[in-house]
């Protein structure tokens, strides 16, 4: 285990928030538990099966022998108690770990909404009005609570350096409650397989000091794109490895319509027979007429992508 | 090595294995029974979930009419009611009233799917379709499957008919006999509990 | 006319495909010539494809197994090469496309079309000698079953050559497997070759069921049932109770595809999560009825190698009822992540660890039969203590996915795969190879060679950690499942390690058809003319192998847990009798093969919308299942004279054989 802490390739091993640090305490303490049983099991298995071999005739042998309670006490007796001890802590980190469960902090958390989009991600920061595809930025040592959902099939949020995966699914929201303690650019992904696109369902999650933050907030208003009703409609096409993107405005309540599946013109969403969404878009005066370019929300790419 | 010739003396005892009296076949068959209990559990189990996803569709307040169901129900009771006279005749060794006693059962079958048919056909055209929502597919799935189940019987009701007639009742047609009626009642219990909880509980 | 169907479905342009096909057709001529050159028809026919006998078709079932974990596993190592290439930019030599398809068909094929036949297969051919029944409870609906299976097959096969299969990996998660994100066919594919199958594997299990409770010989209560008839017992009672649940999601997807519903769609009220719910109550105790037969081949092997009955056997019975009955209350531990409460996530995540202690105490059981034996390392033994080491890792690793906080960033990695690997290849393929190296001569009448099964042994055992600890490794670097290209080149050695690994698990395959082949060649200096070649402990070494049609002449008489054993301890093994009487026994026929059929061209129209031949299918079944009711010739009565003439044939040698040697021949030989 040691050798494998080594290697700073082993993402999981090495994280860099509090979530993942638990998680790998976890790891590593129910491993060594078990050892307590497994790595006797599999000693005596090779030795018996050596000591009591047909040819070594100095060995005992007990041909009628097929029942101790003693042993068979013992048997059932270590299993159980090991799991015992497992299942308390298992009780215990179930809980801690709660993916639901917001981080204990004085410092504001940032909300990001995320979106698993056919085959990229789409996050929206409700409280700053931007949005990025496929990137992704917070301040260290800050909590960051995702609510995430898809907008087409089943995929996985992960980021495997910062703990916790949970999934995102269409019509329904899963939150997630992540820190980083260290900055640095972090591989996040989908971890559920989702389709063709599947393999380049990567983003990248960059935790950074507060004003790298801000400067990545600024960035993105800088953007020329806005992520209005067409654009996202547009975006929501399917596409594979979608370059970084950024916008400067979001169309509000974005991440509920998608949520709740009102969004008028989605293939995959219902009749649109209250159009609502729609009209909820023009009265809040968003010019439906920009949209179409994905590609032209992309100028800004190349500077992100490392 | 002991060589001496032993006689036989269970020679009586292996003949029975395959001179099957019936508990064997009605054993597999009740275990059938519980299989396809299974399966309605998994439906009515998918029922309750999707029970309130009417997607802006009608709810089942909107659709079921209970006194055409009630109906249907009265015509799956009395047709279990028949079974059992056409069973009772068939220990009586009654072969004549046992067909007609089966007859009887197949025609109130019978009534019972085209009554469901009609059901069905006049709430798709409706618009209640089982493409329409979550718990429209729910039950159409769930009463449809229910339905082919009767189906199936009334299939197995025509060859007893002509099983009886052309052999009698016999050891293998009163075993299948058995069996049949052992399936029918499953149907009318199950029809019960879509009447209950598909039915009434989603009007009332 | 041909629905969907058009000769654009076929894929012409995919190299790979096509030269598979080629090899196809050229094997399956030079077979079908053989045959007719041969003569040989009108014996298949008659001999096998008609046939009622339990042990016929627990050999079809094998061989069919076998067949498909050639299949299965070019697949697997399709996957491996892909990945091997595809690091960096590199693209690898599979697009996503037929990737997607090779991992949903390796992950089908070899749960349903390998494990589960070759699991069957052997419950068929052991089950009803080792409680000394001459049949099981429904002949015809064991043919049935067969070929019901054997209809899986051929679709699943057809979907390499004739349209598409599934992308959408081995479960066929909705909504991607909804008709709007997989139009194609081969979601179709997996849907009716699972159902038709499905329904073999379901009518099995009532059969075993009922031969289990009913069949037994006289004196054998079930506390006197030999372990592995004990485990197929709780295996078959799981099957028939998660079957239909199978049956039902995937009929549920069907209506989805089918008729428009609304069951798992994105839209119009669809709860996709219902169906991972539901998949998972059928998936879970579907590990445990390929799991629990396997155990039991693990303990009769290291019960009869170590000169010994099997340490705690109560304990052992006990824990397969255990597992069994537990296997239903974990299926959440497969989707942690879908977000339930911490309370519900913890529940199912200790009822998880629960399983591991009644399943800590068979390994204790094997380790303590061992224990003062006299342990002879035949092929069947080697398997069993690899299986026992290689077991016990995967059990661990298992343990530590159910704490759900390591879950949460274990799931969906290759660390899982690994995980069930372990559990799949550790346990259920070990135990099916053990098994049929066991076994083999009580089906054939003649040994596998020793030589070319320990290479087979220990090719597949280092395979076996070379190919996986890999992927246990990259699992901790975050390397997930299921992706055809991935960008960090640092994975790539690893990919390659596992590539290798794959490797050696072919060269082990390799020596496992040949081991076959030679022993069949030499099948003369390998005969076992007593029955019992391995110094055996219950009933079905008692008779000849291979065992003769009626398997026993006369009905044992049970009085010990191992019986044959204590018979032939007090040397009343071998009874020769002054009179056999005669024995009523099933017709075989042809009635299985024909509905298989028939649901091979239901399922063949559902799959390409070819209404008018789905039709036909199902009125075809439907009428040979009605014709074979009227059927009232259906059995008949083997001579008495005829019985002892052939037990005469076997028991007279043998006799002399015993004479000479003494009371147990084979085991002194061996030993």
């Amino acid at each position: 285990m040691a050798v494998f802490l080594a290697g700073c390739n082993m993402e999981v091993l090495s994280p860099k928030g509090d979530v993942g640090m638990h998680e790998k305490n976890l790891i590593l303490i129910a491993l060594g538990l078990m050892s307590v049983v497994v790595i006797p099991v599999i000693v005596l298995t090779l030795w018996f099966a050596w000591r009591y071999r047909a040819s070594n005739t100095k060995a005992t042998y007990a041909p009628k022998w097929s029942h101790s309670t003693r042993i068979e006490a013992v048997m059932w007796g270590i299993p159980c108690v090991i799991i015992a001890i497992l299942a308390v802590i298992t009780w215990r980190s179930t809980h801690a770990l709660d993916p639901y469960k917001p981080l204990v902090s004085d410092v504001k958390p940032v909300t990001i909404e995320a979106v698993a989009m056919d085959w990229k991600w789409l996050f929206i920061y409700p409280d700053y009005g931007v949005a990025s595809v496929n990137q992704i930025a917070f301040p260290v040592d800050t909590p960051v609570n995702f609510r995430i959902t898809s907008a087409t099939v089943m995929n996985a949020f992960f980021i495997p350096q910062l703990g916790s995966q949970i999934y995102a699914m269409a019509g329904m929201q899963t939150k997630l409650h992540l820190i980083a303690r260290e900055s640095g650019d972090y591989d996040g992904l989908s971890s559920n397989y989702s389709g063709a696109g599947f393999s380049d369902m990567r983003f990248k999650a960059i935790a950074t000091s507060q004003q790298g933050f801000q400067d990545w907030l600024a960035k993105a208003k800088a953007s020329a794109a806005t992520l209005d009703l067409p654009t996202y409609q547009a975006l929501e096409q399917p596409s594979e490895k979608v370059p970084v993107s950024y916008y400067a405005t979001v169309a509000p309540d974005l991440f509920e319509d998608i949520l709740h599946k009102d969004m008028g013109g989605n293939p995959a969403g219902d009749k649109p027979t209250e159009g609502a969404p729609m009209k909820d878009m023009s009265m809040q005066g968003m010019p439906t007429h920009e949209g179409v370019a994905v590609a032209a929300s992309h100028n800004d790419h190349a500077k992100a992508a490392e | 090595m002991n060589t001496s010739v032993i006689t036989a003396g269970h020679d009586v005892a292996g003949h029975h294995e395959h001179h099957d009296d019936g508990s064997k076949t009605l054993l597999g068959f009740w275990i059938y029974l519980m299989s396809d209990c299974l399966i309605f559990s998994g439906l009515f189990a998918t029922f309750a979930v999707m029970a309130h996803s009417y997607a802006g569709g009608p709810t089942g307040k909107e659709i079921f009419d209970l006194k055409y169901v009630l109906g249907e129900t009265m015509l799956l009771l009395v047709s279990s009611f028949t079974f059992g006279m056409a069973m009772l005749n068939m220990h009586a060794g009654r072969r004549g009233k046992v067909l007609a006693w089966l007859a009887i059962t197949f025609l109130f079958g019978a009534a019972f799917v085209g009554m469901e048919i009609h059901e069905f056909v006049h709430l798709i055209h409706e618009g209640a379709g089982p493409d329409r929502s979550a718990f429209l597919s729910a039950y159409f799935t769930l009463v449809g499957t229910h339905g082919l189940h009767v189906t199936c019987g009334l299939i197995w009701i025509v060859v007893m008919l002509d099983m009886v007639r052309r052999y009698g009742l016999d050891g293998l047609v009163r075993r299948r006999l058995s069996c049949l009626s052992l399936f029918w009642h499953f149907l009318d219990v199950i029809w019960i509990c879509v009447f209950t909880f598909v039915y009434l509980h989603g009007v009332l | 006319m041909f629905g969907k169907l058009s000769l654009s479905s076929i894929p012409f342009d995919q190299p790979i495909v096509m030269g598979t096909l080629l090899m196809v057709a050229i094997g399956g001529a030079a077979l079908f010539g053989g045959i007719t050159y041969f003569r040989k028809w009108g014996y298949l026919w008659n001999e096998w494809f008609t046939t009622v006998d339990h042990k016929k078709i627990g050999v079809m079932y094998v061989i069919l197994a076998l067949v498909m974990l050639l299949r299965g596993f070019a697949d697997a190592i399709m996957m491996r090469g892909q990945q091997a290439l595809a690091a960096g930019g590199a693209q690898g030599y599979l697009p996503p496309h037929h990737f997607d398809q090779i991992f949903s068909a390796h992950g089908t094929i070899m749960i349903f079309f390998m494990a589960m036949p070759f699991i069957v297969g052997l419950m068929n051919l052991v089950v009803p000698l080792q409680i000394g029944a001459r049949d099981v409870a429904y002949p015809f609906l064991n043919s049935l079953s067969f070929w019901l299976t054997a209809s899986g097959v051929v679709l699943i096969m057809l979907s390499l050559f004739v349209g598409e299969f599934s992308t959408t990996g081995w479960l066929a998660y909705p909504p991607l497997s909804e008709l709007q994100f997989s139009p194609g066919v081969g979601v179709d594919y997996y849907i009716w070759a699972l159902q038709l199958s499905g329904l073999g594997t379901t009518l099995s299990g009532i059969n075993f069921i009922v031969t289990i409770l009913r069949m037994r010989a006289p004196g054998m209560t079930l506390m006197k049932m030999p372990v592995f008839s004990w485990t197929a017992l709780v295996t078959n009672v799981l099957i028939v109770a998660a079957f239909p649940v199978l049956t039902v999601t995937l009929a549920l997807l069907g209506a989805d595809r089918y008729l428009g519903m609304h069951f798992f769609t994105n839209d119009l009220g669809g709860n996709a999560m219902m169906y991972v719910n539901l998949i998972w109550i059928w998936g879970h105790p579907e590990v445990y009825i390929l799991v629990l037969p396997c155990f039991g081949v693990f303990s009769e092997i290291i019960s009869t190698f170590s000169g010994k009955p099997l340490f705690g056997y109560k304990s052992m019975v006990w824990a397969t009822v255990a597992i069994g009955g537990l296997s239903f209350l974990v299926w959440l531990h497969h989707f942690f992540t879908m977000g339930s409460g911490a309370n519900v996530n913890a529940f199912f995540g200790i009822a998880t660890m629960v399983i591991s202690i009644p399943t800590g105490v068979k390994v204790f059981n094997w380790l303590f039969t061992m224990y003062r034996g006299r342990v002879r390392f035949t092929v069947p033994v080697l398997w069993t203590i690899g299986f026992m080491v290689t077991f016990v890792i995967g059990g661990m690793t298992g343990v530590l996915l159910a704490v759900p906080g390591a879950d949460f960033v274990l799931h969906n990695s290759l660390f899982l795969i690994a995980h069930f690997h372990n559990m799949i290849i550790g346990g259920v393929v070990f135990g099916c190879l053990a098994a049929l190296n066991f076994w083999f001569p009580k089906a054939t009448g003649f040994k596998l060679e020793e030589r070319w099964g320990k290479w087979s042994f220990w090719c597949w055992l280092v395979g076996f950690y070379v190919a996986f600890v890999p992927l246990y490794l990259l699992g901790f670097m975050g390397a997930t499942r299921r992706m055809q290209h991935y960008d960090n080149v640092a994975w790539q050695p690893y990919f390659v390690v596992a590539l290798i690994g794959a490797v050696i698990i072919m060269a082990g395959i390799g020596f496992t058809v040949l081991q076959i082949a030679v022993s069949i060649r030499n099948r003369d200096s390998n005969r076992d003319l007593t029955g019992d070649p391995w110094g055996g402990r219950t009933l079905e070494w008692a008779t000849s192998s291979p065992a003769p049609f009626y398997n026993f002449a006369v009905e044992p008489q049970i009085t010990e847990l191992d019986q044959f054993w204590a018979d032939k301890e007090h040397k009343r093994a071998y009874p020769r009798h002054a009179h056999y009487a005669d024995i009523h026994m099933p017709r075989n026929t042809g009635v299985g093969v024909v509905m298989g059929g028939f649901a091979t061209l239901l399922g063949f129209g559902l799959i390409w919308h070819i209404w008018w031949l789905a039709i036909l299918g199902l009125v075809g079944m439907v009428g040979s299942f009605v014709v074979r009711a009227y059927d009232r010739d259906v059995d008949y009565y083997v001579p008495g004279a005829e019985v002892e003439k052939i037990e005469r044939e076997r028991l007279v040698p043998l006799h002399k054989l015993i004479d000479q040697v003494g009371a147990a021949p084979a085991e002194q030989k061996v030993a």
